[in-house]
């Protein structure tokens, strides 16, 4: 196999690099003037790209890739990837989902505590010696909210199940209706987040729900609402979502994406209502092994003719 | 008029007694006790209130009601605290006296055992630290740290399985924790594995919750061996008392590595901190706020304004 060419297009773990280098012949195209190098010499040979969250191939370079066979991406959200083109052109597309449902649940929970509880502040204030001028003030109790759901699938039902463990209510949004939820169904996203005291976004990221969070949805939040980003940064209008919690017409956000990841809205740095991290979500190291391994295994399956793992094309 | 409502002697101040006095303030006449050095009885006098008309009190433990302040009060009738222990009331008095003692119940349960999850899921995913990290300039680097890991499958030893572990269990249930516990005695009632013995628990654990109250028995319940049984792995989270807990040695655990984090809200000198712990991305620390939600001030304000309606009513 070490004579197939696996073209690599986003930024992944060095252990899966590694292996891949080891098992194909692997040509590195993350930067755009690296991989016009590439496609300039070995265009005609590529049979495989792996991409990531921070790079896919779009129609542009799946066209170039005349011998293109299947993409194998490092991660669940598959936005970078031009879907319909590979079905077009018969290219296979394999993700990696489940792996990494859990952990996500997890950090939602988390950070949906820490925003609410002010987990982050609190432990500023103690760090900072301010314990000793006086108690900590009154926060919010997580307990028995409702929490809205947009997009139902694997990550937004783990964080429903969880949430149910505080005696939380869950409502949702999804395309369809899901007839076997026993969770109440709202047909609009505005009417979600009048319906809820914290918001999680848990869907794809299409263009359909580019910007599905926008000024409308935010103010229907409103000034005690709260504002889960565990999707992609381009789910929210960010200069709105800034202006709405500067403002205080949203009572709060836990972002762990941004639209122009890695930077940072800086005017959110102060606001204790805020909690950011920098992207990571599925960042241990055992969910990131298990991911890369499924990226490896649906390559392999694909070159030996046995059915792939997790397609999605 | 206000000479009609009825007295409250108010001790402490309890910390709900701001919320407390704006939403009850057309009920009672407030004798703030706590805002006077003056002995009781001068107290009284100068809010030209005799002590026979004093029929309940409002306290917490920093002020005690001590049996002097039950004697200097004969009409004395209910003692309110928005506490769940009672130790700063001479209750034996207040039976001689017939005086009923209010105390607060579960109500704070819910809310201690939310800030226990959200400790231990901010020590495995580095959500403080990461806040801080993000939050320290506009283009954040890549994030690399030591591994963090799902709560799924963790081993979750709780000691004191009462109100508050309950709750704490029940939460952790739903991200497939496995419970573990030590208490006083077994419960009948669950059907997770009992430890006798705690070290035998940290032994089999990944993580150890304190949900205990503090006794002579309890005090430094977790010391150094039990610690070491916990092992490099271990995540220790505080919400009961921050002397369940031999604080000098958790220090060094923590900067030794040989725990690999913790969560805090208690410790054994409130409000002072150690300092050590100041530099460490492998804690996370709460100023004691465990309970201390709007929703559970309100709460415990209802409950005490319930009982004194009672009381003035019969």
């Amino acid at each position: 196999m070490g004579s197939i060419s696996v073209l690599l297009v986003g930024k992944v773990l060095p252990y899966l690099e590694q292996e891949l280098d080891k098992r194909y012949n692997l040509f590195r195209g993350i930067d755009p003037s690296q991989r016009a190098a590439v496609l300039r010499d070995h265009a005609s040979s590529i049979r495989a790209v792996v991409a990531s969250s921070s790079g896919g191939p779009d129609a542009a370079l799946i066209e170039a890739l005349p011998k293109l066979e299947i993409v194998s991406s490092f991660s669940v959200g598959v936005d970078r990837i031009d879907l319909q083109k590979c079905k077009e052109k018969g290219v296979r597309v394999t993700n990696t989902p489940d792996v990494l449902t859990d952990e996500v649940a997890d950090l939602t929970i988390g950070l949906i505590l820490a925003v609410l509880r002010r987990i982050c502040e609190c432990d500023r204030y103690v760090r900072s010696g301010n314990w000793k001028k006086g108690d900590y003030k009154l926060t919010t109790k997580f307990s028995g909210k409702t929490l809205g759901i947009l997009g139902l699938g694997r990550i937004g039902a783990a964080v429903a199940k969880r949430a149910e463990g505080f005696d939380c209510s869950i409502c949702y949004y999804s395309r369809n209706e899901k007839p076997d939820s026993k969770y109440k169904y709202y047909p609009s996203v505005v009417e979600l987040a009048s319906n809820c005291d914290v918001l999680v976004v848990a869907c794809p990221l299409t263009p359909e729900t580019h910007h599905i969070i926008n000024r409308e949805v935010i103010n229907a939040l409103g000034p005690k609402g709260v504002l889960i980003n565990i999707g992609r940064g381009k789910h929210v209008d960010e200069p709105e979502l800034v202006s709405a919690l500067l403002e205080g017409r949203l009572g709060g956000a836990g972002l762990d994406v941004f639209e122009k990841e890695p930077h940072v809205p800086e005017e959110l740095f102060g606001l204790e209502n805020v909690v950011l991290l920098p992207h990571v979500g599925s960042a241990t190291v055992e969910t990131r092994t298990a991911m890369a391994d499924l990226v490896l295994d649906n390559l392999e399956a694909h070159f030996l003719g046995k059915p792939l793992l997790t397609p999605l094309v | 008029m206000d000479s009609e409502l009825p007295a409250l002697l108010v001790l402490g101040p309890p910390m709900v007694f701001k919320l407390f006095q704006s939403h009850y303030s057309h009920k009672y006449r407030f004798l703030n006790a706590f805002s006077s050095h003056l002995p009781l009885p001068e107290f009284l006098q100068t809010q030209q209130t005799h002590p026979s008309s004093v029929r309940a009190i409002l306290c917490n433990p920093r002020q005690p009601v001590t049996a002097d302040v039950i004697r200097s009060l004969p009409s004395l009738g209910i003692v309110a605290t928005t506490t769940v222990g009672a130790d700063h009331i001479d209750t034996a008095e207040c039976r001689r006296r017939g005086i009923q003692v209010v105390t607060l119940g579960s109500q704070f349960a819910p809310d201690v055992a939310d800030m226990a999850v959200a400790l231990l899921i901010d020590v495995m995913f580095k959500i403080s630290a990461g806040d801080r990290f993000a939050k320290k300039s506009i283009h954040f680097k890549p994030w690399s740290f030591p591994s963090g890991s799902k709560l799924g499958g963790k081993r979750v030893g709780i000691i004191g399985l009462g109100r508050i572990g309950g709750e704490v269990a029940k939460r952790l249930e739903a991200f497939d924790c496995i419970i573990m516990y030590h208490s006083r005695n077994k419960n009948p009632s669950v059907s997770y594995t009992f430890y006798s013995n705690v070290v035998d628990l940290a032994s089999n654990s990944d993580v150890l919750i304190l949900c205990c109250p503090l006794t002579e028995q309890t005090k430094y319940i977790v010391n150094k061996e039990v610690m070491l049984a916990l092992g490099k792995g271990g995540i220790i989270v505080n919400v009961g008392r921050g002397a369940l807990i031999d604080e000098k040695e958790l220090v060094q655990c923590l900067m030794k590595g040989e725990i690999r984090g913790a969560g805090l809200d208690v410790f054994e000198n409130e409000p002072n901190v150690p300092k050590e712990l100041f530099s460490l991305d492998n804690v996370v620390l709460s100023p004691h706020a465990g309970a201390i939600t709007l929703d559970c001030f309100m709460d415990a304000c209802e409950h005490v304004a319930k009982s004194f309606d009672a009381f003035f009513s019969s």
